[in-house]
């Protein structure tokens, strides 16, 4: 029988997009940046990993599929498409009006995991460990309380054997192996490696595939379901002054050895 | 009257810095929502710590006692965290971002069916008597304020972003065992084994120095020698910026930075760093900052006291020198 992995991959605002591009709706919420940048959203670097890691664990396991799932209003399929064009096998896109700016991830939680149980059956759900926008770690966690199932966070080598995952999860000293029977969520770092490029052979069969969609009503979900649990009231960019003294000196050398110095004088060492 | 649950930690015995300063943010909540500060412990033995609870603020201290609890165990947290808030029903719960508060925040919310304000590093009570936070979004390029809007209010509070109040040990306390009556059947994760990378030297969440490497730094080598030397040399510890990271020269438990440790030595010099938020998300505690880096318009600039323009590879050794002549 086929092993069934879902990934979710979230579309973001480039996180390289200077500040200076934002265009901020405070009460509302939102940020967006300028149209007139040009600056064109990616798939979260973490969720990247997550794809890498997904097909990593297709290749180990043999018979597999990948399926990649993603919540929004507004995509950008040029963008999107790369998740499948890396190597994965489906795309499903939650879209609706009310999927825009998902702030609050319980609601983005509970549309995911409605949508992972209609998909069927599925033996793990991958994710990255955090998003570049709204930088909240929770969504994978919450899906994992929602289905019910275990959950790893932070894994940065997953194994598949008998049944369980065998994952390698990062600590602050260092690392712990975790055994979680299957089905499980896992979430993943950076250390998968890089995330593969799309080979032609993949972006032409990508080309081909049209991703499925599900808006509110088609996934059961009513407004009620989507109701916040927390509220964003104010965006803003905090003000900074700099003061920095560069440190002068005839080459480069000098510099080096005139920095000791100073911060010898400012008793920092 | 109304209670703020604070889930407490133990460091080897004694109350854990990061539930001291979570005491201190909790004090000025418990004020405005007339409410008293509770703190769990699920140290199986933790009689000096709920003291120094006592101490730093708290009013009231469960030691959450079960066979399952003991070494940290996620599922076992989580469960008899759940199962207090579920008997006690506080009007909010204030959770530390530590390694173990990142792990049990966000399902610890989901299962007692309300929402959590993640990495906060202000918290205030609104004038709907209502939490609300700031906390960085986008990388740190942003500030969002945050509102709970369903009860338990929840919040994940960033460590290092209060100082601890003055231990009064005068202050009494009740002091309650709470026995979890935990099922086997809840533990669903086996930790097969913990192994600690010893990264030589310092540890970097406690290093009063830190020396930074970033993707400026070319390649995996000057990890080892310059800023090695350079680190040796002033008593520091070595990190990493996610480019670094990323690249694989150096492992993750090196990565400062939004996705990685946040630290706040009283000084942090950034060698090939550019200062992204994402990176200055992990080190804004910091007293001192000081910067390497041949780009001068550099953002690390900004944030830096102290700064170099030039070719780390020409600038490193003669500042280690100078700093051996020094020191």
């Amino acid at each position: 029988m086929s092993f069934n992995i879902v990934v979710l991959a979230k579309q973001v605002i480039d996180p390289e997009a200077p500040s200076a591009s934002y265009r901020i709706d405070g009460s509302a919420g939102k940020l967006e940046v300028d149209s007139s940048q040009k600056i064109a959203p990616v798939i979260n670097g973490f969720c990247e990993n997550a794809i890498e890691a997904a097909l990593q664990i297709k290749e180990a396991v043999g018979d597999a599929t990948v399926s990649v799932i993603s919540a929004g209003s507004d995509f950008v399929m040029d963008v999107m498409k790369k998740a499948v064009s890396m190597g994965s096998d489906e795309m499903y896109l939650l879209q609706d009006e009310k999927f825009s700016n998902l702030n609050d991830s319980s609601i983005t939680a509970k549309l995911l995991a409605t949508a992972i149980q209609k998909i069927g059956e599925y033996d793990l759900v991958l994710a990255g460990m955090q998003a570049s926008d709204w930088d909240q770690a929770q969504v994978p966690l919450g899906i994992a309380e929602i289905l019910g199932v275990p959950c790893v966070p932070i894994a940065r080598k997953i194994e598949i054997k008998d049944g369980r995952a065998i994952c390698e999860r990062a600590t602050d000293a260092g690392y712990e192996t975790v055994s979680a029977p299957l089905p499980s969520v896992i979430t993943v770092n950076n250390e998968f490696g890089q995330p593969r490029y799309p080979t032609l052979r993949n972006i032409m069969a990508a080309a081909r595939k049209t991703p499925i969609t599900w808006d509110a009503a088609e996934l059961g979900l009513s407004d009620d379901d989507l109701s916040p649990r927390i509220k964003i009231v104010d965006l803003f960019i905090p003000e900074k002054q700099s003061q920095c003294e560069i440190i002068e000196g005839e080459d480069e050398e000098e510099m080096g050895r005139n920095l000791a110095l100073k911060m010898r004088e400012a008793k920092l060492i | 009257m109304s209670e703020i649950l604070l889930v407490g930690e133990v460091n080897g015995g004694n109350l854990a810095e990061a539930t001291a300063e979570l005491i201190a943010h909790g004090k000025p909540l418990a004020e405005s929502l007339t409410s008293s500060i509770s703190v769990a412990l699920l140290d199986q033995d933790s009689t000096s710590a709920a003291q120094e609870a006592i101490s730093q603020g708290a009013d009231k201290v469960y030691n959450i006692k079960d066979s399952l609890l003991g070494t940290y165990q996620t599922d076992a947290y989580l469960a008899s965290l759940a199962k207090l808030i579920q008997e006690i029903n506080p009007i909010a719960v204030l959770i530390s971002k530590t390694e173990i508060g990142a792990d049990i925040g966000a399902r610890l919310a989901f299962r007692v069916d309300t929402g959590i304000v993640q990495d906060c590093i202000e918290v205030s009570v609104n004038s709907d008597n209502k939490i609300q936070a700031n906390r960085p979004v986008f990388g740190g390029n942003c500030m969002a304020t945050v509102v709970c809007e369903s009860t338990p209010m929840m919040a994940l509070i960033r460590p290092k972003t209060k100082e601890a109040l003055e231990a009064d040990t005068s202050r009494s306390g009740d002091v309650v065992d709470y026995n979890a009556d935990l099922d086997e059947s809840v533990i669903k994760n086996q930790v097969v084994e913990r192994v600690e990378e010893v990264q030589e030297g310092i540890r970097l969440e406690d290093a009063a120095r830190i020396v930074g490497g970033g993707r400026g730094m070319n390649g995996p080598e000057p990890f080892d020698n310059e800023l090695k030397d350079l680190a040796d040399t002033m008593g520091a510890a070595i990190g990493a910026s996610r480019a670094a990271v990323d690249i694989g020269w150096v492992p993750y438990s090196y990565q400062i930075g939004l996705t990685g440790k946040k630290v706040a030595p009283d000084l942090y010099l950034l060698v090939g760093i550019s200062g992204a938020s994402q990176h200055m998300a992990g080190c804004s505690g910091s007293k001192n900052l000081v910067a390497i880096n041949k780009d001068p318009d550099a953002n690390i600039f900004r944030d830096a006291r102290f700064g170099v323009v030039g070719d780390w590879e020409k600038v490193l050794p003669a500042l280690t020198q100078q700093l051996k002549e020094l020191m």
